[in-house]
């Protein structure tokens, strides 16, 4: 069942971002849709709404990269509770570390390994 | 003057000021230009997001049952899944699956990690650090730039409130 | 006062028209496998053409393009008196690398995808003028060097319009001459910048297609022909919509040119070959020139043609300010025989 959830709940948020460039005319790019998941997720999950989806629709709400901008989000937040101040400085990055860290390390590697093909 | 407004020709409309002109243009070209066929490009939408989604819940499920915590699995997942996009644009396939599935290719994280890898790639000819180094942050950048405020605005918001 | 050779404001006419002597054309493995493979001298297999970099492979093909066409001609560099060359890479980067290993008195040219038929004008002024008896005149475009500077990495997803264009991986030389035999330069019809605020960079056929018209408008109001006069009616890389917005103009300016008319970018591809609206790039006119064409009326089976070199002038910078982009075309006027 959860298998069901998240491939629909990760289709239909795909669909937002396909609507958001086909309605535009291309004028929002993938660069744009890129940023504009990240941050709508942090918004999103700030004011609370993310969390239910997550638990909801599982990998379907944390795999886009609103997912991610939720990851974010909660980090910071839940640091804030612990250290305050310094909580809204720490808590984003180190709570995203894993992903940032995966995405440069294998990407790093990629591109030494490979060569693009036309 | 013979310019685009052409005093020889019949038609009276040409002699409209620049602005006319080009705004005429505009609905001639918006008028003839295709759209594109959006019910086709959301359905693969769907299915090709679905799918990726679904493979993310796949691993989830599999780091959860060998005992990670349900966040950690879901970090796990979708540095599983980033390997898998890194790896598939390094052998030329992730472009394709992007091409049908559009923002279902680029909407989730394997899009992100696309999005590093294919320019890092292709500017390794100019160099390890400002090739390699510099690209890999091209579109990576501004997501984590943006991330990032966003998420210390969020944090600020919320300090300055409890 | 009008200058002796010109008539009206923008047509030249030559009064001892030069002979294209030979014409070399090489092409990538898509444009190869298109309906027009079989005009072309030479498909290459790989697009890295055996170089490190796509760019090698690009500065390769038209220097080897060029080599062709000395070869056909039998000549030799040393006969050359000019080459004009030019390309889309910033500073016309493949152009000058050509132009260092050729060895020849060399003019870099740029006019986007409109290059080989300002070459050919400049060329054919330099011959009528007496200034030169041999000049090369050559242009190279590559798929993946274009998307790099021009658009996103190829390796990256995107999903592209359906007005959008794919850059012709080849190169085309014409050597043109005083003496010889072979199809003439006629006359031409300079372009001017036309811009009716466009800057969709993925629907170059909605920017080029106004300066398109204007020129033709021009070359016909200059002359006092029309398109009776031609047997086909050729724009460089208007693509499906952009001949389509073309006919509309001149249809509005009460020309009608829409039974001889075709386009180097539609003709490049097989629709099932997937390239949106048609081929582009500076390669597009130059490839379906040197080879379709030119074979053409080398088999008698066309006498007069207006080709019509059509160019985007856009940067990477003045689309991501948000500039609009303006177009280009130029005409000329390829005859044979002539003077029958």
């Amino acid at each position: 069942m959860i298998f069901l959830k998240s491939f629909v709940i990760g289709g239909l948020i795909c669909i937002i971002g396909q609507l958001l460039m086909d309605l535009t005319n291309h004028k929002i790019t993938p660069s744009h849709i890129l940023v504009g998941f990240v941050s709508l997720g942090v918004i999103l999950s700030a004011s609370g709404l993310y969390q239910p989806l997550v638990d909801f629709a599982g990998a379907g709400a944390t795999v886009p990269l609103t997912g991610f901008g939720h990851v974010l989000a909660q980090g910071t937040i839940e640091q804030v509770q612990i250290n305050g101040l310094l909580g809204v400085f720490r808590g984003g990055v180190s709570a995203a570390a894993v992903g940032i860290t995966a995405a440069v390390v294998f990407g790093y590697l990629t591109a030494l390994a490979f060569k693009p093909k036309s | 003057m013979k310019d685009w407004n052409g005093v020889i020709m019949v038609e009276v409309k040409d002699s409209q000021p620049d602005e006319i002109k080009i705004k005429n243009y505009d609905n001639l070209v918006n008028k003839q230009k295709p759209g594109p066929s959006v019910a086709k490009n959301v359905f693969w939408a769907f299915i090709t997001g679905g799918c990726i989604c679904l493979v993310g819940q796949i691993f989830l499920n599999l780091y959860s049952s060998g005992g990670l915590p349900l966040e950690e699995a879901a970090a796990a997942s979708s540095a599983t899944l980033v390997f898998i996009s890194a790896l598939l644009t390094g052998v030329g396939y992730y472009d394709r699956i992007t091409k049908l599935g559009g923002a279902g290719g680029i909407v989730p994280i394997t899009g992100f990690a696309n999005a590093m890898v294919a320019p890092a790639m292709e500017y390794r000819t100019e160099g390890m650090v400002m090739g390699v180094g510099a690209k890999l942050f091209s579109i990576a950048g501004p997501v984590l730039i943006y991330g990032i405020i966003t998420a210390w605005l969020a944090g600020l918001i919320y300090y300055l409130l409890i | 006062m009008t200058a002796s050779k010109k008539t009206g404001k923008q047509t030249i006419i030559f009064e001892n028209p030069p002979v294209i002597s030979a014409a070399a054309s090489i092409v990538g493995p898509k444009e190869g496998a298109g309906p027009l493979g079989e005009t072309f001298d030479k498909v290459i297999t790989d697009e890295y053409y055996g170089e490190q970099t796509w760019e090698k492979a690009e500065k390769r093909l038209l220097e080897e393009t060029m080599q062709m066409a000395l070869d056909k001609s039998g000549m030799s560099t040393g006969e050359i008196d000019y080459m004009l060359a030019g390309d889309l890479l910033n500073q016309i980067i493949s152009a000058n690398y050509a132009a260092r290993e050729m060895g020849i008195p060399y003019l870099g040219l740029y006019g986007a995808c409109s290059t080989m038929y300002e070459g050919m004008i400049l060329g054919s002024v330099l011959i009528d003028g007496g200034f030169a008896e041999n000049v090369l005149v050559g242009t190279a475009s590559h798929y993946s060097t274009a998307e790099r500077q021009y658009r996103s990495p190829v390796e990256q997803g995107i999903q592209k319009p359906l007005t959008s264009q794919r850059t012709v991986t080849g190169a085309g030389v014409v050597l043109l001459s005083a003496q010889g035999a072979g199809p003439r330069i006629t006359s031409a019809t300079v372009g001017k910048v036309i811009d009716l605020g466009q800057g969709d960079p993925m629907n170059m056929g909605a920017i080029m297609a106004p300066a398109a018209a204007d020129t033709i408008e021009n070359h016909f109001l200059d002359t006092g022909r029309n398109a009776d006069f031609y047997d086909v009616i050729i724009t460089g890389d208007l693509g499906v919509y952009g001949k389509k917005l073309t006919n509309k103009l001149l249809k509005q300016k009460g020309l009608d040119i829409t039974e001889k008319y075709t386009d180097c970018g539609i003709l490049i591809y097989h629709p099932d070959q997937d390239p949106h609206a048609g081929g582009s790039g500076c390669a597009c006119s130059a490839v379906v020139t040197c080879g379709h064409i030119i074979r053409r009326l080398n088999n008698k089976r066309i006498n007069k043609v207006l080709g019509v070199g059509t160019g985007a002038l856009l940067s990477p910078a003045s689309v991501s300010q948000g500039e609009t982009v303006p177009g280009i075309g130029h005409a000329v006027v390829i005859e044979k025989p002539w003077g029958e």
